[in-house]
Formats: structure tokens, sequence, C-alpha cells
């Protein structure tokens, strides 16, 4: 009986399709969460807990979202972006993606933020076939649309910028002693492979000097010393900004002056810097790929003033010398894109298609040539960064964009 | 003990004590409250059967968490000891399911397994925590608490537990011939082996050996003069708690599909032991109280405003130890109490008027 039923349904869906298509215009489609005004979206942020910091890039997208739909929404469809609250925690991440796609229905779970909290659905939201977009976090192993065709990453992958380092090194210092420092943890070694991968053959006889911390060290002063012992003239410092900080200040005492290179997640004046001694971070190379709202640089840019008058309007509470919100409206800015591309074709197998079919297109907050770009085969969206150079008080772009060019 | 549970288990299904009205007013507590258990277990066999998966989903983690706030309450309800640790058990099963279902083991093999090494550890830990007692108690397992995730983070094991990458594990679907989804079987499977652990709690309570580990709890003095060997069961105690909260991280390991050392950190401590208070500290079917505030009351504060979600769960919180300050436990027993008394009233009532 029950098959006979589902039979009988499968063999008048299509004619009733065909049936319901006839009068409007053909290529409307739409998947769960889609009507003619209205298309929802979700995601998990982290709201509360150990890393609420991080949920201002949550409610600067949802602020932007709202400004898309007091201008009259993508294609006349106003953006519902359902974002919850898991607190870092995975479990409860999987709580809350179920709900969002079991109870409301949305298309797609959009940017949901955190490496192990996008590790605990990934397999559920592949198996379900609901789209997890433009995920928010730096881990590498995001872009593998052969095993996982429903997720993608968004911005630069740590390993993508280890390699930017090796580039830069071989370009500059080609018979350097390279001495690496990195967190004893997944991103670490994400940065670590980069930069072994970028430097190729030669990875064995350049690497003179590998060592790790862990975040519960209370300094890094014995790596330091037998780096600079081991005479190193390259130091590719992948820490967290306290340990970064430590690593600069120990350089400076010992003396020590390498190619220093700092990876952008210790790479804020602020937090590790100003910590460390400004004339000791003075020379040291980073890299980039968004506008630093704190960079002067950047005071008469239209992208950058577009911003300001969006946080005063939108999100007045929210901080303007945070990187995070800018982040936050930068994903909304790729996903309305996507939704453009779509046109009425509103499937989650059409979000993802289009997806991996952006070119060259530009979010005003990227630096100044940076695109991105997708197919089917590379699911990572942004592979471009700059190279900056610290004067002492801020960060001196320089040199051309960097394309991490990475085998998957 | 056995009290307040029974009238607890009674309230919950008023509609059972009315159908055990029929056997007059003579009916004894404790038929009632069988009547009443059957009512609550048929209701959970039935709720898969009409709730959407993902409420189905919920419902299993509220059965988790009752039952690893059960293990909390044997130690802290029942013995009088305080943990702050007992997110460290939770994830040293659900670890050990993880591991040992990522060698190929059935996942069901895996919770004897899991509950095994943490009443091992549990009984390890116990051993030098039976110098400390009170405050100095709790900060002994918040130090276990803080340096799990740490652990299962550490260089040393990460052959094991996969690092800070965690442990994805496939779900488990239903044997065959099952007419169920694999969301309703882990909610079933979940069910059986919780009303097993539940039930060995009550009888555990019960025993000579319950009565023993509840005098050293109110008076350890007294207990010790009257022959209890304190030190054995303080352990022994403890070891069975954290067997308890380890079956449940087991369990939430299996239905969660991945474990990963930030699922463990010491704020799920505190979440057991908000829920231990909230269901009642010292009522075992209070702990599945716990569970239902531990999973629902955060997406509650959620629903009412993002931004202030933790101020909410504070006020919710508040209000609940205003309104319930012996935990839901004691207000179902007093609603049990009201109850019997209308229905006494009621029937005196009509037979006022029969006889008339």
């Amino acid at each position: 009986m029950r098959n006979l039923t589902r039979r009988s349904i499968l063999a008048a869906a299509p004619a009733a399709m065909a049936f319901a298509a006839l009068p409007a215009r053909a290529a409307k489609k739409y998947g769960s969460g889609v009507t003619d005004t209205e298309i929802k979206v979700g995601n998990t942020c982290f709201y509360s807990g150990p890393a609420s910091s991080y949920g201002t890039i949550g409610k600067s997208e949802a602020a932007y979202f709202k400004m898309v739909n007091d201008q009259g929404g993508v294609n006349r469809r106003k953006i519902d972006f359902i974002s919850l609250d898991d607190a870092y925690s995975p479990p409860k991440t999987v709580e809350q993606t179920r709900k969002l796609v079991e109870e409301d229905g949305v298309l797609l779970d959009l940017n949901p933020l955190g490496t192990p909290t996008n590790s605990a659905i990934q397999h559920y939201l592949n198996s379900e076939k609901v789209p997890q977009l433009f995920v928010a976090t730096g881990a590498s192993k995001w872009d593998n649309p052969k095993k996982f065709p429903w997720t993608m990453g968004w911005q630069p992958s740590y390993r993508s910028e280890g390699h930017a380092y090796a580039v830069h090194i071989l370009a500059h210092q080609p018979n350097g002693k390279v001495a690496v420092l990195y967190q004893n943890d997944d991103f670490g070694k994400d940065y670590l492979n980069g930069v072994k991968q970028g430097l190729g053959d030669k990875a064995n006889s350049m690497l003179v000097a590998v060592a790790s911390y862990e975040t519960t060290d209370p300094t890094v002063d014995s790596q330091i010393i037998d780096m600079k012992s081991k005479g190193a003239d390259v130091f590719v410092n992948c820490a967290i900004p306290k340990c970064a900080a430590q690593a600069i200040r120990k350089a400076a005492e010992l003396g020590w002056k390498p190619l220093h290179i700092l990876s952008s997640i210790g790479n804020s004046v602020a937090v590790t810097l100003k910590p460390a001694g400004l004339e000791n971070s003075k020379g040291i190379i980073s890299d980039f790929y968004l506008k630093d709202p704190t960079d002067p640089q950047w005071k008469n840019d239209a992208a950058y003033l577009q911003w300001v008058a969006f946080m005063d309007k939108y999100y007045p509470d929210g901080d303007k010398t945070d990187i995070n919100n800018v982040i936050g409206p930068s994903y909304a800015q790729t996903f309305i894109q996507v939704l453009k591309q779509c046109g009425d074709d509103l499937t989650r197998a059409s979000i993802m298609r289009q997806a991996a079919s952006l070119h060259n297109f530009r979010v005003p907050m990227l630096l100044p040539g940076i695109t991105i770009n997708t197919s089917p085969t590379d699911f990572a969206p942004i592979k471009q960064i700059q190279m900056g150079r610290f004067d002492g008080q801020r960060w001196q772009l320089f040199g051309p964009l960097i394309a991490g060019q990475l085998p998957a | 003990m056995p009290e307040p549970e029974a009238i607890a288990v009674e309230a919950a299904a008023a509609p059972a004590a009315e159908a055990s009205s029929s056997a007059g007013p003579a009916t004894s507590w404790r038929s009632r409250r069988r009547l009443a258990i059957g009512a609550v277990v048929i209701l959970g066999l039935l709720a898969p059967l009409v709730v959407q998966n993902f409420t189905i989903f919920q419902l299993t983690m509220v059965m988790i968490y009752g039952l690893a706030i059960l293990g909390l309450n044997l130690l802290t309800g029942f013995n009088g000891q305080f943990s702050l640790g007992h997110s460290a058990f939770y994830g040293i099963g659900a670890y050990t399911t993880a591991i040992l279902m990522s060698q190929n083991i059935a996942y069901y093999w895996t919770l004897p397994g899991a509950g095994v090494v943490c009443l091992v550890v549990g009984v390890l830990f116990g051993l030098p925590a039976l110098r400390l007692q009170g405050l100095y108690l709790a900060l002994a397992t918040f130090a276990l608490a803080v340096a799990m995730p740490q652990l299962l983070k550490s260089h040393l094991l990460e052959a094991l537990t996969g690092g800070v990458q965690g442990i994805v594990i496939d779900k488990p679907d239903p044997p065959p011939g099952v007419p169920f989804n694999a969301d309703q079987w882990l909610y079933y499977f979940t069910l059986a082996v919780v009303l097993v652990m539940f039930a060995g709690a009550a009888s555990l309570v019960r025993s000579r050996t319950g009565r023993a580990i509840m005098a050293i709890r109110d008076h350890p003095t007294a207990a010790a003069a009257m022959g209890i060997n304190t030190a054995l069961y303080k352990t022994l105690t403890f070891g069975v708690s954290a067997l308890y909260t380890g079956v449940a991280g087991a369990l939430g390991a299996i239905v969660v599909q991945f474990v990963a050392p930030d699922s463990f950190s010491f704020f799920l401590s505190i979440s057991f032991l908000v829920g231990l208070v909230v269901g009642g500290v010292g009522s075992i079917p209070g702990s599945l109280f716990g569970g239902v505030f531990v999973l629902f009351v955060p997406n509650i504060a959620e629903r009412v405003s993002t931004g202030l979600s933790g101020a909410i769960y504070g006020v919710i919180l508040l209000l609940v130890i205003f309104i319930m300050p012996t935990g839901a436990a004691g207000v179902l027993r007093r609603a049990g109490g009201w109850l019997t008394d209308a229905w006494r009233f009621l029937e005196t009532q009509s037979k006022g008027r029969r006889t008339s």
C-alpha cells in the first residue's frame, strides 16, 4: 500500500510540475524555504560561551541583510537570516543545524562559524544535500568538492597563506635557512604544510628548525633561542597574538634579525605588535586580504566609507575597529552574488552550482585587485593575498597579489 | 528515600493516577507509582512515532543529559560529594566510544567499554579525592574538567583522539527488519539504556548500600561509628557516578556523531550542575527534568533575544530557583499532594451525595 502510494505520487509528480509550470515562467524552481517573497537562510554563530567575541560576525551579517531587505531584497525576495547560537559547542551546533534544516526548513546553512563546529555538521549536511556554504574558518579541509560537494570555504586557507610565505622566501632569500614556529593543532599544521608545499623540493634542505608550541606554554623563548642557534635567517612566525608577541620580543632581545614573516592570525597592531614593542616589530612582513578598518590608508576609500555608513545606520553598536565586522558583510555580499546568479532557480543544487561558478567577483572590502573565483573543482573562493611590511606605525602593503595555487 | 520519586513520577502522569482510581482510595503508593512509571514509559515509547526527526533527536539528547545528571546526582545528591568535573567523565565516555567505533567495533558494544573505563578513572580519581571535602573537592574536580580538553588535544594522544580535529562517527543504521529510521532507532536504543540505568540507580539507592551512601552524606562521623566503611563507599560512589556520566557521554557521541575536545569544556560541567539543582538534588526522576532544562532553556532564552540570551538564561534560572527551591522534583511532590487532596475531596463529595 505504502509503495503503491509512493509510486503513484512519483508518477504524478512530473505531470503536476509540468502543469504547474505552464502558466508561470519556465525557470522558476524553488527549494526548501523559498517563496516569491522570501528566502530562508540558516546560520550558526557564537553568541555566548568562550568564543563569543566572534559573535559580531553574525550580528554584522544580519545587519547587512536588514539593509538589503530595506532596499527591496534580492530579486524582490527578502532574506530571512535565521542565526542561532551554538556557543562554540559542537553538540549544540548539530542540534541547532538540525533545527534549521528540519524545523525551519532553510534553503542552506550560510557561513556557520568555527572549525570543530563545522566538522560536526559536515557529514549531516552533505548527506541531507544542504549547502554548507562559505564556512567561517580558515582550515584547508573545506576545499574538497569530491568528497564533500555541499561544503565550501571562503577565506584564504592557512595552508595557502603558508604557501605564499614560501613563494616570498624563494623569491627573496632562495638560499635562506628557514625556521617555523607553529601552534600544535590543526591550523598550526595547516600553515606548516603550506610552507613545506611551497618550498617543494627545497623544503628538506631549507627548513633548519621547525618548532611547535602549545597554547598553554608560558613562553616560546626556548624555541626562539634554538632557532637562532641553528643559524636560521628566515623566521616564519605562525603563532597566536600572545605567543607571536613573545617571539618578536625574544628575537629582539637576542639581537636576532631574520627575515621575519608573521602569519595573519597574529598580525594585529593593537593585539600583537604593540605588546611586542613597535620598534621591535619594524620590518616584519605579513599577509592581508581585507581592508583593515584601522588602517589610515583607507580613510578616503569609497568602499570603506560605504562600510562606515552601513555600520552607523544598521549596526551602531558594532566596533568599527574590529575586522570581524568587515568579514560579516563580506560574506553577505558574496552570498547575494550567488543569489543573483541563481535568478529564479533557487534550489539547493542551484545554489551550489552558482557558488561554484563565481568569476572575478569583487567584494568591496577585499584589498584592491583581489577577486573571488570558484569552479566545480575549486571550492576555495579567496586565494589571493598581499604582503605588507610594518614600518613602525602601520602595515605598508607592497608587491603583487600572491595566489596560493594549491593542489587539493 | 523512594517517596519523592514516587510522587514525582505519579504527578508526571496524572491520567494514569486517575485510571488507577477504580481500585479505590486504598491504592497504595507503590502500585500507583508502578502505573505512573508504566505510563511514562508508554509515552516515551510512543513519542518518536508522532514527532519530527529533529524533535526525536532533541528528546534523545534530553535522556542523555538526564542520565549524565543522574550520575552527578548519585555523587552529589545521595553521597554529598561535590563535583565540577563531570564534563571530563562525559568526555572520556564519548571518546572511548568514538575510538572503539573507529576500530570498527559495533556501537552497542562500546557502551560497556565506556562504562568500565569511566568506572576505573572515577575510582582512581576518587581515591585522592577522599582527603578533600566540600569546596576543596569541587576545586580538584574543576581542575580535571579544565584539563580534559587540553589532554584530548595533546600530542601523545593525538593518534588515538585525532587531536583538535576530533573523530567523526558514522550514524548507526537500525538493524535490518526494524521499521524505524536511524533517529527513531537511536531514540529507542537510548531509551532502553536509560531505563535500565535509572532502574539500576533506583534499586541501588533503595538497597543497603544506598542507605550507607546516604548515611555518609547525612552524618559522616555517625556513619563511620555505625561501622560503614566511608572510604570504600565514597570511592565506589565516585566510580559509579563516573560510570553513569560516562555511559551518557558514550550515547551522546553516537547520537551527535562527532567528538572534539571543545565539546567537553568546563561549561558542560556547569550545565550538569545547573540541571542537577533545577531537577532536584537527590531525586532520581528529577535528573530527567534537569536534562530538559539543560537542553531547552538555552533555546528558549535565545528565542526571546539573541543578543541577550545569556542574561535571559540567567533570569530564567533565578526565577526557577525562586519558584522551585527544591527543584522540579519538589514542585511535582507538592503538585502530587494537591492532586491527591483534590481527588479525596471530590471522592468524599460524591460519596456524600450518594448517601444523602
